[in-house]
């Protein structure tokens, strides 16, 4: 920020936002971290615990959102400040969004925990911590409004999405050579799924970051996979 | 640097190098800007910004002010209105203005303050006077309230009635351009709402310049939006752009609140 | 919270100052009062009609009430109109220069001359210079000079109380500095014009010395019929009665001193009323 604001309370509530923002993205990423070792390592009882973090996002979404209203009542925002209340206003429903995945993700590991291993999920992991970083680069673009690293979070959304694919083909050979294994070959494919939506959230919400520095809409320019259904 | 413009069509004012003083002090540094014809361009800025001096050049009203000055030239159909040969008079009825206190003449009527820019300047005909109070009154949107107390004074009316009793009489000479210098900076909120809707229903018709210090007003009645700071134009863009994403720095900060 | 004591001083301030004002009030009164006692038997229709005489019981005051309102007339019509003028010229187009400085510090300064010293001047100038010897002509000349500064600060004073945002806003409609003045600003100072005007006349009203030293007449018993007739003049009356060693005659100088109250009560009254009626719009 090149200035501060003149109204020192104005700059505290922004100060503010932009804290409880991060705390909540560190809850999601914190989510995905757990569902993964919980699927890794077999592990139920972290999967059960990101189920019940899963109300204090919700908590943070609807406190945030609160707060961004009560600000644009009272203040009437102009510029900047304007972009970054209302990315905000969005960008916590996509971390919301990324917390439900993430309890899906720890639901299917609960099912997958009670029955025998498949086979190591080597690409999984790779592809949870990719989305971590994703989801952590989205919110830190953000917060620090630094249009570079958003930029790297779309491309990575690439790399995602390549994983998926050979995750899905990969599967698919395994199944159509067992049918025994289709039903935990299902929900292997599910927590794929999950993540690669993950992905695109973290896009659209890097997409947004670069609005609010540039103040340039790069959303629906040029290519963009749409994999998952989100709007 | 003074910010430059690309040209464009049929320009209302085309100012160039506006330079301006009271006294040994410079207000307007240099100021090359284009203002089109039609709807409202919006001039905001911090306090001493130049921003009133600044469209009181526009009707030569700044060199009514012992010790002002002026240089530059600003063209308004075709004629630099700072030549020598151009009398001011004339011009002010061409370009009316508004004042940031309303001042309707306290010793005239309703009837007399709307005809006062035609007695004043005698070109009234008396025949159609009537007709001229109710069109101007009518654009105005004063015409309802007023319309069975013509005969009373001016001064009786509500601080937003008489702004509006002003913009009527600015109205009656038929001008082509009004200025406004923080019209509503009097006026309580109601008011300046009838104020601003005021301004929306003579876009239309008029090239409206109005500077405001309140950037919500400018914001929501203005199609273009002009920046000023320390006398000089910093940014000039259309509203939207410039209350979303100004592309200068100094815009952004004082759009955000961030002063220094 | 609690009082401290030093309210009392403050009291007892007020105090003082109401009986700073009482004092002179009550002067004043016990003066109108031995006035009237001494004058009021005297005041009859045939006082305000009857011309001097030697017999103090058959002397009235006509010619002097005639000379003064003929006198004060021609004052008026001399000194308004040349004091609002000169307050336009110096308070609208005068500008800030070192000539109108001066001819500011001027004017105040002979608002505050001796009335004498006019009169002197008056006979250097109006009675021997100008020839117009010891007339009504001399006497309106002398007075309007008297009351002019009074009348120039006064109609300035009006003037500077316009707004400036009226003048700007006329400039705005396409007037010219004279259209916006004729039409705006001079209406709007009027008032106040008119009332310092009227206070200016009213003290001229009252002026004896300056009409002493040009010469007015103090026993005339014919009336005024033309500018440059001879006259006399209310307060000369009284005094020329007042000196007189009968005491007839200073029952006489009471009743005329009672006139001449009414008269000045009246323009007073007048300028009141047109301050009180013109305020509201302002």
């Amino acid at each position: 920020m090149p200035a501060q604001h003149t109204d020192r309370a104005f700059e505290e509530e922004l100060r503010l936002l932009r804290d409880r923002l991060l705390l909540m993205a560190g809850r999601v990423e914190e989510m995905i971290d757990g569902a993964m070792r919980a699927l890794v390592d077999r592990d139920s009882d972290i999967a059960r615990q990101v189920i019940k973090q899963d109300a204090a996002v919700n908590g943070d979404e609807v406190a945030i959102d609160d707060q961004c209203w009560r600000i644009l009542a009272r203040r009437q925002p102009m510029g900047v400040d304007l972009r970054f209340l209302l990315q905000t206003h969005k960008m916590v429903g996509e971390l919301e969004r990324v917390g439900d995945l993430a309890v899906n993700i720890a639901e299917r590991a609960i099912d997958l925990n009670a029955a025998e291993p498949l086979k190591p999920y080597h690409d999984i992991p790779k592809m949870g911590e990719l989305v971590q970083s994703m989801v952590r680069d989205a919110i830190d673009a953000l917060v620090n409004t630094d249009p570079q690293l958003a930029n790297n979070v779309i491309d990575r959304d690439d790399e995602v999405d390549d994983l998926y694919d050979e995750i899905f083909a990969d599967l698919l050979e395994l199944m159509v050579a067992d049918p025994q294994l289709v039903e935990r070959g299902i929900h292997v494919q599910s927590v794929a799924k999950y993540l690669e939506r993950m992905g695109d959230h973290a896009e659209n919400m890097a997409e947004q970051v670069i609005f609010l520095v540039g103040g340039e809409d790069v959303r629906h320019i040029g290519y963009r996979k749409t994999s998952g259904g989100v709007g | 640097m003074p910010l430059r413009q690309s040209p464009i069509d049929n320009p209302q004012f085309s100012v160039s190098g506006l330079k301006a003083w009271y006294g040994k002090t410079l207000v307007l540094k240099g100021i090359e800007m284009q203002i089109p014809t039609g709807g409202v361009t919006a001039i905001i800025g911090p306090s001493g910004c130049g921003k009133s001096t600044f469209i009181r050049c526009l009707n030569r009203m700044h060199e009514i002010v012992p010790g002002a000055r002026v240089e530059g030239s600003i063209v308004l159909e075709g004629q630099d209105i700072n030549h020598p040969n151009v009398d001011p008079a004339r011009l002010r009825r061409k370009v009316g203005m508004v004042f940031q206190k309303p001042n309707p003449f306290p010793t005239m009527t309703i009837r007399e303050n709307v005809l006062a820019g035609l007695r004043l300047t005698k070109t009234s005909s008396k025949s159609n006077d009537a007709q001229i109070v109710e069109r101007a009154l009518r654009q105005a949107a004063l015409w309802d309230e007023v319309k069975d107390e013509l005969n009373k004074l001016g001064s009786g009316l509500s601080g937003g009635q008489q702004q509006r009793l002003c913009i009527a009489r600015a109205l009656a000479v038929d001008p082509d351009v009004i200025l406004m210098d923080e019209p509503c900076s009097a006026l309580d909120p109601i008011a300046t709402a009838r104020i601003e809707d005021l301004i929306h229903s003579l876009r239309e018709n008029y090239t409206i310049v109005i500077v405001t210090h309140n950037m919500q007003q400018a914001a929501r009645v203005s199609d273009r939006t002009a920046f000023f700071l320390m006398g000089e134009l910093i940014e000039f863009n259309d509203t939207d752009s410039i209350f979303t994403k100004p592309t200068k720095q100094q815009t952004d900060e004082y759009i955000t609140g961030k002063f220094g | 919270m609690y009082r401290t004591g030093v309210e009392k001083w403050e009291k007892a301030f007020i105090g003082l100052c109401l009986f700073a004002v009482l004092v002179p009030l009550a002067m004043l009164f016990v003066l109108l009062a031995d006035v009237v006692m001494d004058g009021a038997g005297r005041l009859t229709w045939s006082f305000l009609t009857s011309l001097p005489s030697r017999k103090a019981e058959l002397a009235g005051i006509k010619p002097a009430l005639v000379g003064s309102i003929y006198l004060i007339g021609l004052t008026g019509a001399f000194a308004v109109p040349v004091g609002i003028g000169a307050a336009i010229y110096l308070e609208e187009y005068g500008g800030d220069n070192w000539l109108t400085r001066l001819i500011e510090v001027n004017i105040a300064n002979l608002a505050g001359v001796p009335s004498i010293i006019y009169g002197l001047l008056g006979l250097e100038i109006f009675v021997r210079f100008a020839n117009f010897g010891q007339s009504l002509m001399s006497g309106a000349l002398t007075l309007a000079l008297l009351i002019l500064p009074i009348i120039i600060v006064a109609s300035r004073e009006a003037l500077a109380t316009v707004p400036n945002g009226l003048r700007e806003g006329c400039y705005a409609l396409g007037s010219t500095k004279w259209q916006a003045i004729r039409q705006v600003v001079v209406p709007m100072a009027l008032p106040g014009m008119l009332t310092g005007s009227i206070l200016a006349i009213s003290r001229a009203i009252g002026e004896t010395a300056p009409l002493i030293a040009i010469g007015a007449l103090t026993y005339v018993t014919f009336l005024p019929d033309g500018p440059m007739s001879p006259f006399t003049a209310l307060p000369i009356q009284i005094f020329n009665w007042v000196s007189r060693p009968q005491p007839e005659f200073v029952i006489n100088a009471a009743a005329g001193i009672m006139v001449l109250m009414a008269i000045l009560l009246m323009f007073n009254a007048l300028a009141i009323y047109l301050r009180q009626k013109y305020q509201r719009r302002s």
